[in-house]
């Protein structure tokens, strides 16, 4: 292994790493607020990538029908809650918050040709549609079970991972998708050639990952979402609504997964069980932090992103048994230097 | 006068009588394909296949039952179980995959069963044992494949080959397979490198093998995810040859890989490239056909390789039945017998990818006219010539 080998490596590295770090940020948020392990976090990159690649083939994403479906479920349970109180007025505002984005994403791919319109528009269009599907799936499947053990809440966020990868392959099919780059530019670093995509994926990882810190440091609803994660019973003392800190955390993991998945969808083809295996690794680096603290994960990750580049060098075959096997020793010091993390910040 | 009426009303009994013996006659076959998972590319146009076959054989009704047994081989022998013991089907066509056709095996012999597998590793129908007896197979053997790559690459004086595969079952019967041959006829491979279908980067793997500076490179994949190391390799400059195997013959291939898989060398089953052979091939004609069928009911562009595996084993059965009919009544175990002995008995039958020529040594069929080498050219196959 030359330097040129090994730069080229480390570049790799760097690049998943990041996807990685940015998945684990997402994965430690809704653990901390809502006490989920969110095995779905990937499934967003999924939808995400492949949702862009059915918009710029011109073909009407699957993802459409999902949302209006969630939206129209939550819709129902929300108007039956609000009879059950004896509040009907509140009717059209429930009608008006849950339906009307779908409403309004329908109209739009039925009378604008998606495959025309320029990439950045393409991006947020994709967003708009998968990452209203986070707060949906928290209104549905998890608020009624807030109060649940973390085991509970597991095994149910388990069967909302193979729900959701099952609907995946009946919308997209079981053939991946890849989308053009957003830049062909190269840029050549001594002996190193940077492709303009890896540096963009780098760094938008990283300002994304500025931008959750400022979020989280410097606005109320950031420190709403640190006040649930730290003490839920005082959050609500304090006026904190947890059902809100819940949909908060679903909406920025969701988002975080979506983004992600447009980020890589032109370095690497995209299959519709690509998200799961890609969220496990954010998992391991997760693990890192004990699934509380935010450097720590995103570290974690990008060590997974670089273990995984250089052993698929040294002994392809057993790669994902060498990043799998780290979460041992990870495990073994975790528990040996930390009592007891879950108060913890 | 009422005696008539009597005896027509007997006559009528009767002929319901008979009908409802005929009815419960009919020949059930039933089919398990991996149309979810990991397989499900090759199980789709599988099922779509399934769907065109004839109804009638022979004069006798033909239901076809149809599971899905998503690439897990547990499934796969779950419906081989509910094939023989609830639906006593009379044969059964599947699974998509090596490693479920395996796993039904022993419940084929156990209730004498015969089954068409089509699967593409050769060990689902070899050594031929007592068990395997009850195994066919539509689809080419790898080492059908193998060889071809390996005269092609002789013919254009590769001497150093790399091989980049899956890290599963496909990847490695392909590299023994394929490694095997390559020694034999003194072509030396230098590089064995493994990664997942679901892998976001090969660049390790890649660079891996081109600081081996091999003459051509094998990439031993199915389906999509077979693109990656091919742009991989052209990303990072490679120049020589580029190989792929026949489990990427399918147009999503062509739509992920796009201008970066230009030039890729493989061997296809006639079908892929039915309308530009010779008429003389004894495959064009039922290849052309089926493709007609199959994009008449699946939109234009639709056919893939996969699903004409399928539809071999159609023809097989319509080759087979009739002579088992003749045998005995579907139903029983003497027809399933009988059944297993006509496609044991099969020669000279065209099918799209190839000639079946099956003997009690020979559970699969094809030789050297069950493969092409064809080249990817502006998004198209081409055939080599």
């Amino acid at each position: 292994m030359d330097l040129q080998i090994a730069l080229l490596l480390g570049q790799d590295g760097i690049t998943n790493g990041a996807i990685y770090a940015l998945l684990s940020l997402a994965l430690v948020l809704v653990f901390t607020v809502t006490r989920v392990i969110f095995i779905p976090q990937g499934e967003f990159v999924a939808f995400g990538a492949l949702t862009l690649a059915s918009l710029q083939a011109g073909k009407l994403p699957g993802t459409l029908w999902l949302l209006i479906a969630l939206a129209i479920a939550a819709a129902a349970v929300d108007i039956v809650c609000a009879l059950r109180d004896g509040q009907a007025q509140r009717i059209p505002k429930v009608l008006a918050v849950n339906c009307a984005l779908p409403a309004a994403l329908a109209a739009l791919l039925s009378i604008v040709p998606a495959a025309s319109l320029p990439l950045a528009l393409q991006v947020v269009l994709t967003l708009a549609l998968v990452v209203p599907l986070g707060p949906l799936l928290y209104r549905l499947v998890f608020q009624p079970i807030a109060e649940a053990s973390v085991l509970v809440l597991l095994i149910v966020s388990v069967s909302v991972h193979v729900t959701l990868s099952g609907l995946a392959l009946y919308f997209f099919g079981a053939e991946g998708s890849r989308t053009p780059a957003f830049t062909d530019a190269t840029f050549e670093i001594g002996d190193a050639l940077i492709q303009g995509q890896t540096l963009l994926v780098v760094c938008a990882s990283f300002t994304l990952i500025a931008a959750l810190y400022f979020f989280f440091e410097r606005t109320l609803w950031g420190k709403a979402l640190r006040a649930t994660a730290m003490n839920r019973t005082g959050a609500r003392l304090m006026g904190i609504s947890a059902t809100s800190a819940g949909k908060l955390s679903f909406s920025l993991a969701a988002l975080i997964g979506a983004f992600s998945g447009v980020l890589i969808s032109p370095i690497t083809t995209i299959y519709y069980d690509s998200g799961f295996l890609i969220g496990l690794k954010g998992f391991v680096g997760a693990i890192f932090g004990g699934m509380a603290s935010y450097p720590l994960a995103a570290a974690g990750a990008i060590l997974v992103g670089l273990l995984e580049s250089y052993s698929s060098f040294w002994a392809s075959a057993y790669k994902e048994v060498i990043v799998f096997t780290l979460i041992i020793p990870v495990l073994v010091w975790r528990s040996l230097t930390t009592r007891h993390t879950e108060e913890e910040e | 006068m009422s005696k008539q009426i009597q005896a027509k009303k007997l006559v009528l009994a009767l002929c319901a009588a008979l009908a409802a013996g005929a009815a419960a006659a009919d020949i059930n076959v039933g089919v398990t394909l991996s149309a979810t998972g990991p397989a499900a590319s090759l199980g789709i146009p599988e099922k779509n296949t399934i769907a065109l076959l004839p109804t009638t054989i022979g004069r006798q009704k033909v239901n076809y039952i149809v599971l899905d047994d998503a690439t897990d081989t547990t499934a796969a022998v779950k419906n081989m179980r509910k094939f023989v013991a609830e639906n006593k089907v009379d044969v059964v066509i599947g699974s998509t995959t090596a490693p479920n056709s395996l796993a039904m095996i022993d419940i084929a012999a156990e209730s004498e069963t015969p089954m068409i597998s089509m699967a593409g590793s050769a060990i689902v129908v070899e050594p031929l044992d007592a068990k395997r007896r009850w195994v066919f197979k539509s689809a080419q053997n790898d080492a059908h494949m193998a060889t071809a790559i390996v005269e092609h690459m002789l013919d254009s004086k590769v001497q150093t080959v790399a091989f980049i595969g899956f890290a599963d079952a496909y990847g490695e019967g392909w590299f023994k397979e394929f490694a095997r041959i390559a020694e034999a006829r003194k072509i030396r491979v230098v590089a064995s490198e493994r990664y997942q279908r679901n892998d976001t980067s090969v660049t390790g793997q890649v660079l891996k093998t081109i600081a081996a500076r091999p003459d051509a490179v094998l990439i031993g994949a199915a389906g999509t995810p077979a693109a990656l190391p091919q742009k991989t390799l052209k990303e990072k400059g490679y120049k020589g040859a580029i190989y792929q195997t026949h489990g990427v013959a399918n147009n999503e291939f062509l739509r992920v890989g796009g201008k970066d898989v230009e030039g890729a060398l493989l061997p296809v089953g006639p079908l892929v490239v039915a309308a530009q052979l010779p008429d003389s091939a004894p495959s064009k004609k039922v290849a052309l056909d089926y493709i007609a069928k199959y994009e008449a009911a699946n939109g234009k562009g639709s056919v893939s390789s996969f699903g004409g595996h399928a539809w071999d084993a159609g023809l097989l059965l319509g080759a087979a039945i009739p002579q088992a009919l003749k045998k005995a009544q579907p139903g029983s175990r003497e027809f399933r017998v009988a059944l297993r002995d006509a496609i044991e008995g099969v020669k000279n039958l065209p099918a799209a990818h190839g000639v079946f020529n099956l003997s009690a040594q020979d559970h699969q069929g094809f030789d050297q006219r069950a493969r092409v080498m064809a080249r990817v050219e502006g998004g198209k196959w081409i055939l080599v010539k």
